[in-house]
């Protein structure tokens, strides 16, 4: 090698070298001077938390600021690790009266093989909305019929659909047959025992269902071992039933009467299932068969009339308080696209009706981690987790406060949104 | 004579002396120790306030307890004035008569239903009045009716005659059926279909309201004259023309159910154009868009807080709408339109704070002296102030917090709303319900 080349050679490894510097910089970020609130373990006031690669490096009273990092005043700004919508119809409805824009029920009653991730608007205007109050997460529903599809988890942020999943299945979304048939106002729960004895035909037909798509998995077994044996037809419902009798994939069954939460719970015993209980209006009366029955709940959105008028005014509004007593894991819900920003009211709400102000908080950050199983990489302010904090002015769950900074994944998210948009564009008429 | 009088005189003042209390039990209270947040005349931070008779006497601190009356301790809560609802169908027995375009004949204020359990709804969230309107599926609808939420009372009751009469309008995709499903045989479209129908056709009433109006101006001219001429004939008599002449006479006022802000603006000039008032807009999702037209015309609003994208005129309802306009200085009020939502009115209306940065007392003012503004009773409600009526409701937290609970709702000095009255019953009743059946058959 002569040492012109040798020359060349040392240029275009530092170059390179400067390139891949500067594609994949190591950003340090300092949130400095905040009033922390982990949720797991105690408030910090003044304290520190250092982003380094997406990741929560230091979280503290006394942490060092690394050199060359990126500081940030947040004096007087609490700190929130960023909240989880339990349920939602973010990305698969834009004008819920318009079906053009409206991705969320399909046809038919028998769906598991729809994924709501493979119709997420990643570019929905709610998404935004939501993300600007403080909402870094949020499952995503399909709904109606008797199984709906496979919900998915994303992050409030990304270019593409993909670029958004945090799971892209997260469960298998079943409408369990009720006295109230499916979601959609309480109209029919309490009246006449038609729907109850057709809900038991239901019931009759998932188990069947389920008995099925097991036989279809033994089968296809057999064929895999026997290459003389033939392969059961394809049958596309089994086919994506397959995941949930596994045991892989968690079903997440809506339910809302205390009777069909009773009934839900046998069956999910009954078919060894992996689950997690949406809605459950009714759960305070059933509060100790859910908690041993160790299955969490989704709470449906408050904005909503009692089930049945017996059930007192404030029902659905002291529910969540009277679960989480008795030890049973809530999580909360918008329930919503166009006000899934509302998620931490209803967590307030709850809280004005008797449960703790802590929990509430817990109930839209680690609590719904813990559901759906994400709880190692988000749901908290601590070391190790993905950096998706929220810099308010105030208690995270009051209407008042202000969302000054959201961070998803280290990165800062653009807080403008479809409201500020059309606020300043006619704030210019003066 | 002199002793009979002097006699009569000294019988008053020893019956004075020794007359039992002057108000009665009903409608009369003392609540004690609140934060009384009057909304237009600041804030007390421990005092009480005295009914009488459904009145409020005094407003102050330590006010001693006329003998027998019903005394609350408000201490550690906010007492603030009953909230006021200005768009919602409650307590009706129909709301829409869809049938025809045009039906100002069609008065829900004949069909208030006093059962309706949404009153209760109302009652838990603080409410003691709502405007209960026509629905939206006509240009003209019908005239609506102004309730106080007294529960238990029948319909005639609770109606506020010193209100505004009003007379639903609407605009946009409800009243040209955009979401209607044409079916083979079933009736054919209704005109309107279009906004340019919708103005046209509430034109062409409005211009048939004027024939009739001057018409019976006439008429009565003549007929109060000194030689009526002879076969004197009244025109004929149109149930949906008074109410239309009531309204170009200034008797009425509109309401009117709209979106979009071509819309609106067209509404206005449609009223200058025959001279009728809109007292307030309802909805109007884009109202942001011309807030300088509204306050310069002196048109208010009766909006949603952030219920919006339900449908396409909806898609640009920003929740800045609210507290925009308020400060450009419209009339503004934070509606339920809900049997459900009015119970958390005051969570509504808290976050025109969020979104618009009004402090909390313009905030409030959404849902008190604005709508009471709106509906022509700001002389008797909508505030907390000597004179006006006793409608009141205690909070457990300042009413503009997520946190906070309604405990306590109070119309005219009478309770209807009361939480740890209700707390109790219910403990009874669960006691009931889980005691051991004692006996059996015999």
């Amino acid at each position: 090698m002569t040492k012109r080349m040798f020359l060349v050679c040392v240029i275009m490894g530092l170059t390179a070298g400067w390139i891949s510097a500067q594609a994949q910089p190591a950003k340090v970020i300092a949130i400095r001077g905040a009033k922390i609130i982990p949720v797991v373990g105690d408030d910090i006031e003044g304290g520190t938390i250092i982003i380094k690669d997406g990741k929560i490096e230091a979280v503290g009273k006394d942490v060092a600021i690394p050199s060359g990092a990126e500081v940030v005043e947040a004096k007087g700004l609490c700190a929130y690790p960023g909240m989880i919508d339990g349920y939602s119809f973010l990305g698969l409805q834009e004008i819920s009266g318009v079906s053009a824009t409206v991705d969320n029920r399909e046809t038919g009653r028998i769906n598991p093989q729809v994924r709501a991730i493979e119709a997420l608007r990643y570019d929905s205007m709610h998404i935004p909305i939501a993300r600007s109050n403080g909402i870094t997460a949020a499952l995503v529903a399909p709904t109606g019929g008797l199984i709906s599809g496979q919900s998915t988890l994303i992050k409030l942020d990304g270019w593409t659909n993909r670029e958004m999943v945090i799971k892209s299945q997260a469960a298998m979304q079943i409408e369990f047959p009720g006295i109230r048939g499916g979601r959609g106002g309480f109209g029919g729960m309490g009246r006449g025992g038609a729907v109850t004895a057709d809900a038991t035909r239901l019931i009759a037909e998932l188990k069947e269902l389920f008995k099925n798509a097991r036989y279809y998995q033994k089968r296809k077994e057999f064929a895999a071992k026997n290459p003389a044996a033939a392969q059961p037809e394809f049958q596309e419902t089994l086919e994506f039933i397959l995941p949930v009798v596994r045991g892989e994939l968690t079903v997440m069954i809506s339910v809302h009467s205390d009777q069909d939460i009773k009934a839900a719970i046998q069956f999910v015993k009954d078919e060894s299932l992996k689950a997690v209980f949406f809605g459950v209006e009714q759960g305070w009366k059933v509060a100790d068969d859910l908690k041993k029955s160790n299955i969490p709940v989704i709470i449906s959105s408050l904005y909503d009339m009692p089930p049945v008028w017996d059930d007192g005014y404030d029902s659905l509004f002291r529910n969540p308080g009277v679960l989480n007593k008795a030890g049973v894991k809530i999580a909360f819900s918008s329930v919503s696209a166009s006000v899934a920003k509302d998620l931490p009211y209803h967590a307030a709400k709850a809280a004005a009706f008797g449960l703790d102000k802590k929990e509430a908080l817990k109930a839209v950050t680690i609590y719904p981690a813990e559901i759906f199983g994400v709880d190692k990489i988000m749901g908290s302010l601590e070391k190790g987790k993905t950096a998706n904090i929220v810099l308010s002015d105030g208690d995270i769950l009051e209407t008042r406060t202000n969302i000054k900074k959201v961070y998803i994944d280290g990165q800062e998210t653009d807080m403008s949104n479809r409201y500020l948009e059309l606020l300043e564009k006619f704030k210019k008429r003066g | 004579m002199n002793k009979t009088i002097t006699n009569l005189l000294t019988s008053a003042i020893v019956l004075a002396l020794i007359a039992p209390p002057a108000f009665s039990a009903e409608g009369s209270i003392l609540i004690k120790n609140g934060t009384i947040l009057t909304v237009t005349k600041g804030v007390m931070v421990k005092g009480d306030i005295l009914v009488i008779n459904g009145v409020i006497k005094q407003i102050g601190e330590n006010i001693p307890a006329p003998e027998g009356i019903k005394v609350i301790d408000a201490s550690g809560k906010y007492v603030i004035p009953g909230l006021i609802d200005s768009h919602t169908h409650i307590a009706l027995a129909g709301t829409n008569e869809g049938s025809e375009a045009i039906t100002p004949e069609a008065d829900v204020g004949e069909v208030v239903n006093a059962d309706d359990v949404s009153i209760l709804t109302a009652l838990s969230g603080g409410v003691t009045m709502v405007h209960t309107m026509h629905g939206s599926s006509n240009p003209i609808g019908g005239p609506n009716v102004v309730l106080k939420m007294k529960w238990g009372k029948p319909s005639e009751e609770l109606i506020v005659h010193e209100a505004l009469r009003t007379l639903k309008f609407a605009l946009g995709e409800n009243v040209k059926q955009s979401s209607r499903t044409i079916t083979v045989g079933g009736p054919p479209p209704r005109y309107p279909q279009t906004r340019m129908g919708t103005n046209a056709i509430i034109r062409r009433e409005m211009l048939k309201a004027r024939v009739y109006m001057e018409e019976w101006d006439r008429y009565n001219k003549l007929k109060a004259s000194k030689t009526p001429p002879k076969n004197l004939l009244p025109p004929r008599k149109d149930l949906r023309m008074e109410v239309l002449s009531d309204l170009l006479r200034g008797k009425i006022v509109a309401r009117c159910h709209d979106y979009q802000a071509t819309e609106a603006l067209e509404f206005m000039g449609l009223a200058k154009e025959f001279g009728f008032k809109v007292q307030a807009l309802e909805h109007t999702w884009e109202a942001y868009k011309i807030a300088d037209e509204l306050a310069a015309a002196k048109v208010g609003i009766s909006v949603f807080a952030d219920s919006w994208a339900y449908k396409m005129e909806a898609a640009e309802g920003i929740a800045y709408d609210a507290g925009y306009c308020a400060k450009k200085g419209v009339l503004v009020s934070i509606n339920s339109d809900s049997g459900e939502r009015i119970r958390r009115l005051f969570n509504e209306a808290g976050k025109s704070m969020k979104y618009g940065g009004l402090t909390e007392n313009e905030a409030l003012s959404l849902i008190t002296i604005n709508p009471a503004i709106q509906l022509g009773v700001e002389k008797i409600v909508g505030s907390l102030e000597v004179g006006k009526q006793g409608d009141i409701a205690i909070f457990n937290e300042h009413p503009m917090s997520a946190y906070t609970r309604c405990e306590m709702t109070i119309i005219e000095g009478d309770i209807y709303f009361d939480r740890a009255e209700y707390l109790k019953d219910r403990e009874e009743a669960d006691k009931k319900a889980q005691a051991p059946k004692k006996g059996g058959r015999p």
